[in-house]
């Protein structure tokens, strides 16, 4: 086991959680984030070990989950997948070695800091930040969009589970800002 | 002063008494009162003066198209001028003022501007103040804008935040009159998710102004009951207080919703207002009808107001402008005011109706045929003339004038997208016609139904319609009966020979000024607009603009419609600057990019530069040291003497896998890569399409089929753009896959002699990163601090023995302290983004100043890296004859020749013995620095021929800085030209 510490997002050592009203905001720094895309020629192939992964291929806007890892589409043929870090630190090369040369796979772990939005009222919440047609996602889908002008992704994870966040993680104190702002304005 | 002109009855809650001030005087109001209907109630007409003649004036309308009654609201920083008193919600201890008046609102020294009106006609100011011309800008604007002035600013920041939001319906209905209630009703008992937005803060339109019946109930009583029943429906979204301000693409509405404007501070993290996108899928129009005034001699006194308006202050807020008034109308409608007023104990004076045939009362003189020839009343009118039409004339006396010519629908909306209404004669007014914005319905009186019932069955019929288009069968509400009665109206627009007709009250237009404008042949309505600024003020004409139509197509003899209208633009009210801002101001006008060690980098008290929206550390002073220089001259000598570290993760990094990743970067690049073996880098330049230099960086080959490829900070995203072009639209058939992961990895340069024995102290011990096994321009994958995954790249910007180290971002900080602990034996430094430029201007390499967008790989002295064996991009049009001449800008050093001179970026280079002028331009400089190597200023830059000419000395000129010396044309590679540091 190496000796480097690692620090949050947000730069602490221990993640941020903010309580407005009935809404939570976690900072989440457990979770482990790689690309996958299919090779040219290969996405029967890629398809295939997806389906195994997560027993199913993502559509576009879809998130689909098995066995505590989730994949959701970001472009054609190409999908990001997420598990717990603790047990998935390495999970760009699990990945590479489940999908060999059927799919490019880079890591993304820190390429992306990760909110978690629950409580009664995500919605007002995400109608003051982005265009995402909030009150009518359910739970599974997710939604590319701009927060606070950063590329954000925002994944519906269910009534209790509340909403996903994906932003960059260089501008993860703009972003939980702007969350935060705009929680206490729609608490 | 007691609420002398409150009448009984209204929709205002008595139960609530609340303290206003207007222009320093302390009235009582009401919860439900605007601020005009509480001046009103107590006795003032008066509320502001007009624009150019400075004329005494009160409200004309009880809405947002009021011209006339306009103060600034509030004070301090929240201080808004200019906005409408009569859409101005009371609240206790609301302060309000009247605004372009000096020194009060009843003595106003520039009322002289009205004395001279003669001399003020259209065109006045393009007239007159045309010579001398250097005049304008210095003498006569200022004048102008002093005299000519609306509201005063604070200058201060605005407290308050706004929010900017977005919604989704599948029906949104703009307006909650009858006709927007009904489609409400009915869109929400069918199921569909629907939006209500009402710009006012009760519901029901006009339903609230008026006294008849809807059903069993009073109107008023409907909407109310109407409103529980819809707010009871979670598929209906409610917003009062919000103004629709534009129709754009795709079914995509502005609107305004004024959260806090009714209270004097918004809570606690409330925004005062939200700017709301809202996407629809369709949308009816039930925006209702604005009265239009008659012109007539001095119709602009403070009291005369539009009859329908002065209704709804009598039934709606129980104010009457004064105890006795008078009406003057060409329509039915006229007489409804009268007998409104009439039963709430208002005297009336008469009622002059210009249709000979007009319908007569039992209870109030009607004086059908009649026209008002003049009224009297300085600041607030006193009586009327009214002339018969047998010729002789009669005096009123009246303390109000309610005046009707007739009601235009409000088509705003139906033009947003460049429609254009059509005419209707039945009842003399534009009605939406025409193309649509698509997914548009019109209902109600914006559709020129006039009647309550007629709202309430389009409005109804509206919904069903639009749902009908979404494939939802609905069904009309079920509604009641209500007044139906025929629209009979006369066009009437203004008196014959009134010498001052007011149409534009807010711009102090005239019926003249529109003739005059006319004779001076500006014959186009957009001409006509522009000249006389009829409808230019912030009512954008909603009073005036039909009125001045009507008389511009009589003098030129056509008829209304082939005048046309001028164009509708958004927004359909004034709105805050703030709100289309939204949050993104002042701290937070952007969102900030942090690097892996700038916890890190603040402990150690750096001082940051903003790099696009990157924060970087410029450089760390340490005790003692007073002034950059100090510290950037240490950090640079550190380094060069022994090892500095510096955070470089703000340089692009893009990922690039697949079977064809070499040859895809072969395409990219104008030198090779297809044959870089696995576990090197190379340097690589990427040109426009153009054969201009695009960016420049390397690509590592960590795999056969894996290269992370580094681009400057600057152009990260559009290489990354650049290449996904290329990927998805030039070259679909090669197997390549592209992602960013800038920030995926935190990347440190270990620059100096002594690099490579700092990390011999990280690197886990069996990774071989000696000279021999890990050579110059190498790259690998290794582990550090004992087992955390890394990258290491062999590759230098400073010149110095140098390596790139990467690790997870989230080690980032631990990686940094950990090489500055194990670099304490080595005097480590860390160094900013200053240092780091001063050593690659020491070392001549290019950066963003050199690759400016306007020079290529020959300007840059790289012109045989453009590889002629394979085909790249920009390739062919690099070899343009006029890129490739003998005698081009080439990069080169600068060295001052007296020592001390400064050598300063952007000043332009002069052959000896020249005149200093662009005929004689020789280059400029791009980059420039003191050297602490060198001892003095150096610079880089393009120089014609450059590459011909080192050993000479060429005048450097600055005309902007005074700069004025020479410089000895010499390399760019000021340190180590050989690269023997680099491969120690």
């Amino acid at each position: 086991m190496h000796d480097l510490q690692p620090i949050t997002a947000l730069g602490g050592q221990i993640p941020r959680q903010d309580t407005v009203a009935a809404l939570m905001l976690t900072e989440n720094p457990d979770l482990a984030l790689a690309s996958v895309a299919a090779r040219l020629g290969q996405e029967t192939a890629c398809h295939k070990h997806l389906k195994a992964l997560i027993s199913a291929v993502p559509g576009p806007g879809e998130c689909k989950t098995a066995k505590g890892t989730d994949a959701f589409w970001t472009s054609p043929d190409m999908w990001m997948v997420t598990a717990p870090f603790g047990t998935h630190e390495d999970l760009a090369a699990q990945l590479k070695q489940r999908f060999k040369a059927t799919a490019s796979v880079t890591e993304q772990t820190d390429a992306w800091c990760c909110f978690d939005l629950t409580g009664t009222g995500v919605e007002d919440v995400m109608e003051l930040l982005c265009p995402v047609p909030i009150r009518t996602m359910v739970a599974g889908q997710v939604q590319r969009t701009s927060i606070d002008h950063l590329g954000c992704f925002v994944v519906h994870r269910g009534s209790t589970d509340g909403l996903r966040i994906f932003g960059p993680r260089s501008s993860a104190g703009s972003l939980h800002h702007a969350l935060l702002t705009a929680m206490r304005s729609a608490s | 002063m007691t609420q002398k002109n409150r009448l009984d009855g209204g929709l205002i809650d008595r139960s609530e008494t609340w303290s206003f001030k207007f222009d320093g005087k302390w009235m009582k109001g009401h919860k439900g009162d605007t601020l005009a209907s509480a001046l009103l109630a107590n006795d003032v007409r008066l509320m502001g003066r007009s624009f150019k003649y400075h004329r005494p004036r009160g409200p004309l309308t009880a809405g947002s198209e009021e011209p006339n009654a306009i103060v600034e609201l509030r004070e301090g920083a929240r201080k808004e001028p200019n906005t409408r008193a009569t859409t101005a919600e009371l609240f206790d201890g609301l302060v309000a003022n009247s605004q372009n008046r000096w020194p009060s609102l009843k003595w106003d020294v520039m009322a002289i501007n009205d004395r001279l009106s003669s001399f003020f006609a259209a065109g006045f100011y393009y007239k007159t103040f045309m010579w001398p011309a250097a005049f304008w800008e210095k003498l006569y604007e200022p004048i102008i804008r002093k005299a000519a002035g609306l509201g005063t600013l604070d200058h201060r920041p605005d407290p308050d935040t706004y929010d900017k939001g977005f919604l989704h319906c599948d029906l949104l209905i703009i307006g909650a009159g009858p006709a927007g209630l009904a489609a409400a009703l009915t869109a929400g008992q069918a199921g569909a998710q629907v939006i209500l937005a009402e710009e006012d803060f009760v519901l029901g339109g006009r339903l609230n102004a008026e006294t008849y019946a809807v059903g069993d109930d009073m109107g008023a009583d409907w909407a109310a009951q109407t409103v529980s029943e819809l707010e009871a429906m979670p598929n209906v979204r409610i917003l009062a207080r919000t103004t629709i301000i534009g129709a754009f693409d795709h079914g995509i509405y502005g609107a305004v919703e004024r959260v806090s404007d009714h209270v004097a501070v918004p809570a606690d993290g409330k925004p005062r207002q939200i700017l709301w996108r809202i996407y629809s899928k369709q949308a009816v129009l039930a925006a209702g009808a604005t009265e239009r005034p008659i012109g007539f001699h001095m119709n602009d006194r403070p009291g005369i107001m539009l009859a329908g308006a002065m209704r709804a202050y009598a039934n709606r807020w129980a104010a009457t402008p004064a105890q006795n008034v008078a009406i003057f109308t060409n329509n039915d409608d006229g007489h409804r005011t009268a007998r409104d007023m009439h039963a709430k104990g208002v005297t009336i004076a008469g009622v002059v109706d210009t249709r000979t045939d007009a319908p007569q009362s039992d209870v109030f003189p009607v004086y059908a045929g009649g026209q008002i020839t003049n009224t009297q009343g300085r600041l607030g009118l006193t009586c009327v003339e009214v002339t018969l039409p047998t010729g002789t004339t009669r005096t009123l006396t009246c303390g109000a004038l309610g005046v009707s010519g007739g009601w235009n629908p409000n088509v705003h909306m139906t033009c947003h997208q460049r429609g254009r209404p059509a005419w209707r004669d039945d009842i003399a007014a534009f009605a939406p016609g025409g193309t649509l914005p698509p997914g548009l319905h019109v209902a109600g009186a914006a559709m020129g139904d006039f009647t309550t019932q007629a709202a309430l069955t389009g409005g109804a019929a509206a919904a069903v319609a639009a749902l009908d288009v979404l494939g939802t069968k609905a069904k009309a509400a079920s509604l009641p009966d209500a007044d139906d009665g025929p629209v009979s109206i006369t066009p009437f627009w203004h008196v014959q020979g009134a010498k001052r007709a007011w149409l534009d009250q807010q711009n102090d237009v005239t019926a003249k000024d529109v003739v005059l404008a006319h004779k001076e042949n500006f014959t186009s309505v957009e001409h006509l607009k522009r000249y006389t600024t009829l409808g230019m003020a912030t009512d954008q004409g909603k009073t005036s603009n039909v009125p001045g139509l009507a008389i511009m197509a009589e003098v030129a003899g056509k008829q209304i419609p082939e005048v046309g209208t001028t164009m509708f633009r958004p927004p359909y009210t004034p709105t805050a600057i703030g709100a289309f801002a939204g949050r993104s101001r002042d701290a937070d006008f952007r969102p900030v990019r942090k690097t892996p060690s700038h916890v890190w980098a603040e402990e150690q008290g750096a001082v940051f530069v903003e790099v696009g929206m990157w924060l970087r550390a410029q450089w760390f002073p340490r005790p003692g040291e007073t002034h950059w220089r100090q510290s950037v001259d240490r950090e640079v000598a550190q380094t060069r003497k022994s090892v500095g570290i510096c955070d470089v993760t703000t340089l692009g990094k893009i990922d690039v896998q697949g079977t064809d990743a070499a040859a895809f970067l072969n395409k990219i690049y104008c030198n090779p890569f297809a044959k870089v073996p696995v576990g090197k880098v190379r340097y690589g330049l990427m040109l426009r399409e153009d054969g201009i230099a695009m960016d420049d960086g390397t690509a590592a080959r960590l795999a056969e089929d894996h290269f992370v490829v580094t681009t400057t900070t600057a152009n990260a995203v559009g290489v990354y753009r650049h290449m996904e072009f290329v990927r998805q639209c030039l070259f679909p058939d090669m197997d390549v896959q592209l992602i960013s992961t800038t920030e995926a990895w935190a990347q440190f340069s270990v620059a100096g002699p002594n690099a490579r024995k700092l990390l011999q102290k990280v690197v886990d011990p069996e990774h071989d990163i000696s000279n021999e096994a890990f050579p110059y321009m190498g790259c690998g994958e290794i582990t550090v601090g004992g087992g955390l995954r890394a990258r290491l790249f062999r590759i230098s910007f400073s010149g110095e023995l140098a390596y790139e180290i990467a690790v997870p971002t989230r080690y980032g900080d631990a990686l940094i302290r950990k090489m500055v602990e194990a670099g304490q034996e080595f005097d480590v430094v860390v160094y900013g983004t200053e240092a780091l430029g001063v050593m690659r201007i020491e070392k001549g390499h290019a950066a963003g100043n050199e690759l400016n967008g306007t020079t290529t790989a020959q300007n840059l002295g790289m012109g045989r890296m453009v590889n002629k064996k394979k085909d790249s991009i920009g390739s062919t049009l690099s070899e343009r004859e006029g890129l490739n001449q003998d005698g081009d800008l080439r990069l080169v050093g600068f060295k001052p020749v007296n020592l001390d001179d400064p050598v300063p970026a952007g000043s332009h280079l002069m052959t000896k013995g020249t005149s200093v002028d662009a005929a004689h331009d020789q280059g400029y400089v791009t980059s420039a620095c003191y050297s602490p190597n060198l001892g003095h200023h150096i610079g880089i830059g393009y120089l014609k021929g450059g590459d011909t000419r080192q050993g000479e000395i060429v005048r450097l000129v600055s005309p902007l800085t005074g700069q004025d010396h020479d410089v000895e044309v010499v390399s760019a590679h000021f340190v180590d030209p050989e690269g023997d540091r680099l491969r120690a």
